[in-house]
């Protein structure tokens, strides 16, 4: 357990920030931005719903990398898991966000910022059920740092 | 580009920023973070809390002022109050898996696709191909 204050400040701001985003994108779209949702729609190529999305997307990636370029604490980045395991999370997680409607910042910010019971419910398992994947993971593999 | 891409354009670029700097794009810090039988670091639930407080208390304020009007003719979203059913069980559970397993979620694997790192370079194509998968087999595609 390790907590201090030039760990959480950032991580405070940060959320502040994905909140303000949040709620100008929600603001000048009508809909909630989460990112599963945006993806799914721009892959999904249907007339008129792809450039906004596009647009967010891309400042979302620009955004991202401004911070890594200007804040190198931000960039540290440390991989996990093997390529392997990273594309069958990626495919995990590309069908369970789709089948059930959302991902961290569909269900848990929009969906808990709007007073959702699903966002709720939604956010609850899916945080228990990651805790519990890593749990498993470290018993059973014991790979990861 | 129109005023309202301005607008979208600038509030990805604050999320995008956001998810870097809290922390959200380390697989490590994610990790640590579900990671509560172990060396729990509860670091990142200031980042939700962070954003949900901002977005929650944001969306009232600006509610009580305009009466629920946006912007660019659009109004406020407003919860999605469709019942609990099994696809948001069954889909969640699958989502935490992935999440549990890689660190990544689809907000900060984009912002990490965008910087060009090889996790997120086959994480997101994946994810792309799950959402395809999602849909043509499951027919399944919310919003």
């Amino acid at each position: 357990m390790e907590i201090s204050a030039s760990t959480v400040l950032p991580a405070l701001a940060g959320g502040v920030l994905i909140g303000l985003g949040t709620l100008i994108g929600a603001a000048a779209s009508g809909i909630p931005p989460g990112i599963s949702g945006l993806c799914a729609e721009i892959l999904r190529s249907a007339k008129g719903e792809v450039a906004w999305r596009a647009v967010f997307v891309i400042g979302m990636l620009a955004g991202g990398l401004l911070i890594f370029q200007f804040h190198p604490a931000s960039a540290s980045f440390h991989p996990q898991k093997s390529l392997t395991v990273m594309a069958v999370a990626g495919v995990l997680v590309g069908i369970g966000t789709r089948v059930g409607g959302g991902c961290t910042s569909g269900h848990g910010v929009c969906g808990i910022g709007l007073g959702s019971r699903r966002g709720f419910t939604g956010t609850l398992l899916f945080m228990a059920v990651a805790m519990l994947t890593v749990f498993i993971v470290q018993k059973v593999g014991g790979a990861t740092p | 580009m129109s005023r309202r891409f301005l607008t979208l354009l600038f509030a990805g670029i604050l999320f995008g920023a956001g998810l870097a700097l809290s922390g959200m794009t380390d697989p490590a810090k994610v990790i640590g973070f579900l990671d509560v039988a172990g060396h729990w670091d509860p670091t990142l639930a200031f980042v939700m809390g962070g954003a949900v407080g901002t977005f929650g208390v944001g969306l009232l304020v600006w509610r009580a002022r305009t009466g629920g009007r946006g912007w660019f003719g659009h109004a406020l979203p407003t919860a999605d109050t469709s019942p609990i059913d099994r696809p948001l069980l069954v889909g969640t559970t699958i989502f935490g898996i992935g999440w549990g397993l890689s660190g990544f979620c689809p907000g900060p694997a984009l912002v990490n696709f965008g910087a060009l790192r090889l996790e997120a370079l086959i994480f997101v194509p994946a994810m792309a191909a799950g959402m395809l998968l999602a849909r043509l087999v499951f027919g399944a595609d919310r919003d």
